[in-house]
C-alpha cells in the first residue's frame, strides 16, 4: 500500500493508467511529462479509441518512460528508434495506432534520420515530442534543441552549437500534421493532440516543456513554476504571430496548428500495391495454366 | 488443385526469400546492400503478392526495428542484410533478445573489416552472429552450405524463431547466396511449421515474459487484448523494468536455459565416418563444400578422416563434435576468416587433439585442393609418429 492514497489523477486519466504498475512515477517532482501525459489520456478519452487499437512506442528518456503507466500496448525500445519499430507496427498491422512519445534528444539526435524519414513516408502515427531543451535521463547535457550559449552538464562555457527547430523540420520533410503546444497551456494541448490522433498520416506534436531539475538549474531557472511561466509569457499563437513584428517576435515562438494537409497515407497506398500485385500474379499464373504449366 | 513438387533453378538467395515466404515471413523491411540484396528485390515483388509487406528504410538499424514491431504486432518478420548492415543491426538484435521478440536476419557474408569486399566471400561474421550485441544473450545462428539448405534453413530459422521467442540469424556467405543450384521446391502445405502460441488465459492474468523459466510460453501480439510491454530494460515477469537482484537474475538466467536447457534439440549436424578417424574436418558455409570434397578424395587415398558440418551453428554442437573427435588426434578447420571457429573446436579438445586451421582471407573462395594437402599432410605426420 503506496505512497498515493489521496486522488492525485483526474477521473479519465485514472481510468487510463496500467493497473499493476506500482506508482510513483520516475518523473521529478513539477516535471511537465505528466502534464503532458495526462493532456495525451484525455484526448484519447475524448476520441475514444479503444485501449486495445493503441500501441505507445517509445525511446530512452525521461519522456519515453511514458508508455509503461498508460493501460495500452507498449514498446520501450532502444535509444532513438523508437519510430522505427512504430513504423513496423503500422505497416504489419494498419488498424493498430502508434503513438510515439519520444523527446528532443531521442528524436532528433540519435533518431534524427528515423525522424526525417518517417515524415517523408507520411506513414500514420502520433509523435509527441517533449521538448526539454536537454538530456534529463543522464543527467543534463545538451541536446539539439538547447539553445546556443545556454549552460547544460556538457556545455560549462555555454552552449556552442544553435538548435533545431522541430516544426520547422517536420513541415520540411512533408509531415501532414504539424502543431506545437506548451505545457503551461495544458487544455489547449489537450486539443493539439486531439488533432493530431484524429489525423491520417504523420502527426507531430512538439510541446515546449520544462526541466527545471536540470535545464533550469543550469540556467537560474531552478523552479517549475518559473519555468512555467517563462513557457506562458514568450509563446505566440499562431493566428496572433502573423500580426507581430519580427521585433515582437524575438524571443517567442509560435504555437497552435502549423501544418495541416491531406497527402496520401503510406499504408492505405501500399494496399493499392497489394492489390496491384495480386492480381497480376493471378494473370501471370492464368496464363501459365493456358500454357499447360 | 494441389502444387506438384517443382525443380527450379535457384540462387542461394533466392532460395533464402523462398524459404522465408514458405515460412510464412509476410513482413520485410531493409537496406540495400550487396551481396545481399536480392532477397530485397525479390521480397519486394512477392511479399505483396501475398498480401505480405515490403519496405526500404533509411538504413540497417531502421530496418531491423520495423522488423521488431512487425513480429511484436503477429506478423513473422524478416530482413536480410551483409557485414556493415549487420554491425549496425547489433544494437536492435539485443533488443529482441532481452524483449524476446521472434524475428529472423539473414546475414550474407561479405569481405571486412569495415567496407571491406563487398563482392567477395568472407566467413568472418561466426563471431558477430555469436557476440555483436552487448550483454550476455541467446541467440540461434543457422548456416546452409548449398541453395536447397538456404531453403530449408530459412524456414527453420522462423521455426526456431517462433519457438523460443529469439533472433535467429542465417549466415549465409557471398558464395553460398550467389550459387545456383537445381532445388526441389515443395508445396507450402508440405512445409511443417511452427505457429505461435496465443494465449487464452484472461488479459488480466497474462504476463509476457513468464512464468519462471517456461519461455516457450503462449506469446501475445499487439492489439489482442493483451496489454502488455515489450521492455528493453532488465525487467521482471511483467516487463516492468526492476532493480531487484533476484528478479535481474530470474532474467538473464531465462535467456540462457533457453538454450542450455535445449541443447539437444538444437542439434543439426552432417556428419561422415568420424567413428575411428584419425582425422577430423571440421567446416561449415561454403567452405565445407570443399573441404567434403577433399574428405572424400582422401579416403579414396586410404585415409581415414571424417567430416563435420554444424548446420545449426550456435549453439555450438559441443556433445557431437566431442564425440565426432573421439579417436582423432588432428582436427583440421577450414574457414575464410583467421579462425573464428577453430577457437570453439579448440575450447572442447580433451588435451591430445593437434587442432589446425586453414585461413583464407583474400576474398577468393578454398579450394579442395589446400585442404586434402592439409589432410595429406597430417596423416603423414600421423605414421611418422
Amino acid at each position: 500500500m503506496g505512497i498515493i492514497q489521496t486522488k492525485p489523477f483526474h477521473p479519465v486519466v485514472y481510468d487510463y493508467l496500467r493497473k499493476n504498475k506500482i506508482f510513483p512515477s520516475v518523473w521529478c517532482e513539477g516535471c511537465s511529462i505528466g502534464i503532458i501525459f495526462a493532456a495525451l489520456m484525455r484526448a484519447i478519452y475524448r476520441i475514444q479509441i479503444p485501449k486495445d487499437d493503441i500501441v505507445m512506442v517509445s525511446g530512452i528518456g525521461c519522456s519515453s518512460r511514458a508508455p509503461i503507466y498508460a493501460d495500452f500496448c507498449a514498446m520501450h525500445t532502444t535509444h532513438g528508434r523508437a519510430l522505427t519499430f512504430a513504423t513496423g507496427i503500422k505497416l504489419a498491422k494498419p488498424h493498430l495506432h502508434p503513438i510515439v512519445m519520444t523527446g528532443d534528444g531521442d528524436c532528433l539526435a540519435i533518431g534524427g534520420n528515423h525522424f526525417i524519414h518517417a515524415a517523408r513516408r507520411n506513414i500514420d502515427m502520433t509523435v509527441i515530442m517533449v521538448n526539454n531543451n536537454i538530456y534529463g535521463m543522464t543527467g543534463g547535457q545538451y541536446s539539439p534543441t538547447t539553445p546556443a550559449n545556454k549552460f547544460s552538464a556538457t556545455s560549462p562555457y555555454g552552449n556552442v552549437e544553435h538548435p533545431f527547430d522541430p516544426c520547422e523540420l517536420a513541415k520540411g520533410c512533408g509531415a501532414s500534421f504539424v502543431a506545437r503546444g506548451t505545457s503551461y497551456a495544458a487544455t489547449e494541448l489537450d486539443k493539439l493532440i486531439g488533432r493530431a490522433l484524429q489525423k491520417k498520416g504523420f502527426a507531430f506534436v512538439e510541446v515546449v516543456s520544462h526541466c527545471h531539475t536540470l535545464y533550469g538549474r543550469f540556467n537560474k531557472m531552478p523552479s517549475a513554476v518559473e519555468m512555467l511561466k517563462w513557457e506562458r509569457d514568450h509563446s505566440v499563437n499562431v493566428a496572433k504571430a502573423t500580426k507581430l513584428s519580427p521585433e515582437e517576435m524575438k524571443d517567442k515562438f509560435v504555437t497552435g496548428v502549423l501544418q495541416d494537409r491531406d497527402i496520401p497515407e503510406y499504408t492505405e497506398v501500399y494496399e493499392q500495391v497489394i492489390d496491384r500485385a495480386r492480381k497480376r500474379y493471378a494473370e501471370d499464373h492464368a496464363t501459365a495454366a493456358d500454357r499447360g504449366e | 488443385m494441389t502444387q506438384k513438387r517443382k525443380n527450379r533453378l535457384l540462387q542461394g538467395n533466392e532460395a533464402s526469400a523462398e524459404g522465408a515466404l514458405a515460412a510464412g515471413c509476410r513482413f520485410f523491411a531493409g537496406y540495400p546492400i550487396t551481396p545481399s540484396t536480392e532477397i530485397a528485390e525479390i521480397l519486394s515483388e512477392r511479399l505483396p503478392q501475398l498480401g505480405g509487406k515490403f519496405i526500404q528504410m533509411e538504413d540497417e538499424i531502421a530496418s531491423i526495428g520495423a522488423v521488431i514491431g512487425a513480429s511484436a504486432a503477429g506478423i513473422k518478420a524478416m530482413t536480410a542484410t551483409s557485414g556493415p548492415g549487420f554491425s549496425l543491426m547489433q544494437e536492435n538484435i539485443g533488443y529482441a533478445s532481452m524483449g524476446e521478440v521472434p524475428c529472423v536476419i539473414v546475414n550474407v557474408q561479405r569481405g571486412g573489416p569495415s567496407t571491406g569486399l563487398p563482392t567477395k566471400a568472407h566467413q568472418g561474421d561466426m563471431m558477430q552472429a555469436r557476440w555483436g550485441t552487448h550483454g550476455d544473450h541467446s541467440v540461434i545462428a543457422l548456416c546452409p552450405s548449398s541453395v536447397r539448405e538456404c531453403y530449408e534453413l530459412t524456414v527453420e530459422a522462423f521455426n526456431l524463431s517462433e519457438q523460443y521467442r529469439l533472433p535467429v540469424i542465417v549466415l549465409l556467405d557471398e558464395i553460398v547466396g550467389h550459387m545456383r543450384e537445381k532445388v526441389e521446391i515443395p508445396d507450402f502445405s508440405e512445409i511443417v511449421l511452427y505457429q505461435r502460441r496465443k494465449p487464452n488465459c484472461p488479459p488480466a492474468e497474462y504476463k509476457h515474459y513468464g512464468p519462471g523459466t517456461s519461455f516457450l510460453a503462449p506469446l501475445a501480439s499487439f492489439g489482442e487484448g493483451y496489454r502488455f510491454i515489450v521492455e528493453s530494460l532488465t525487467h521482471d515477469e511483467n516487463g516492468f523494468a526492476t532493480n531487484r537482484p533476484d528478479e535481474i537474475a530470474a532474467k538473464m538466467q531465462r535467456l540462457k536455459d533457453k538454450i542450455e536447457l535445449n541443447r539437444e534439440k538444437l542439434i543439426k549436424v552432417h556428419e561422415e565416418e568420424c567413428a575411428g578417424a584419425g582425422i577430423v574436418v571440421f567446416a561449415y558455409g561454403s567452405t565445407a563444400r570443399s573441404a567434403l570434397q577433399a574428405v572424400r578424395d582422401a579416403r579414396r587415398e586410404g585415409i581415414r578422416v571424417g567430416f563435420f558440418r554444424p548446420m545449426i551453428i550456435w549453439p555450438f554442437p559441443e556433445e557431437p563434435m566431442k564425440k565426432a573427435m573421439h579417436d582423432a588426434q588432428v582436427v583440421i578447420v577450414p574457414e575464410l576468416n583467421q579462425g573464428q571457429m577453430r577457437r570453439e573446436v579448440e575450447r572442447l579438445n580433451p588435451g591430445r587433439v593437434k587442432v589446425t586451421g586453414v585461413e583464407q582471407v583474400d576474398g577468393e573462395m578454398m579450394v579442395p585442393q589446400r585442404i586434402l594437402d592439409e589432410i595429406r599432410g597430417a596423416n603423414r605426420t600421423l605414421f611418422k609418429g
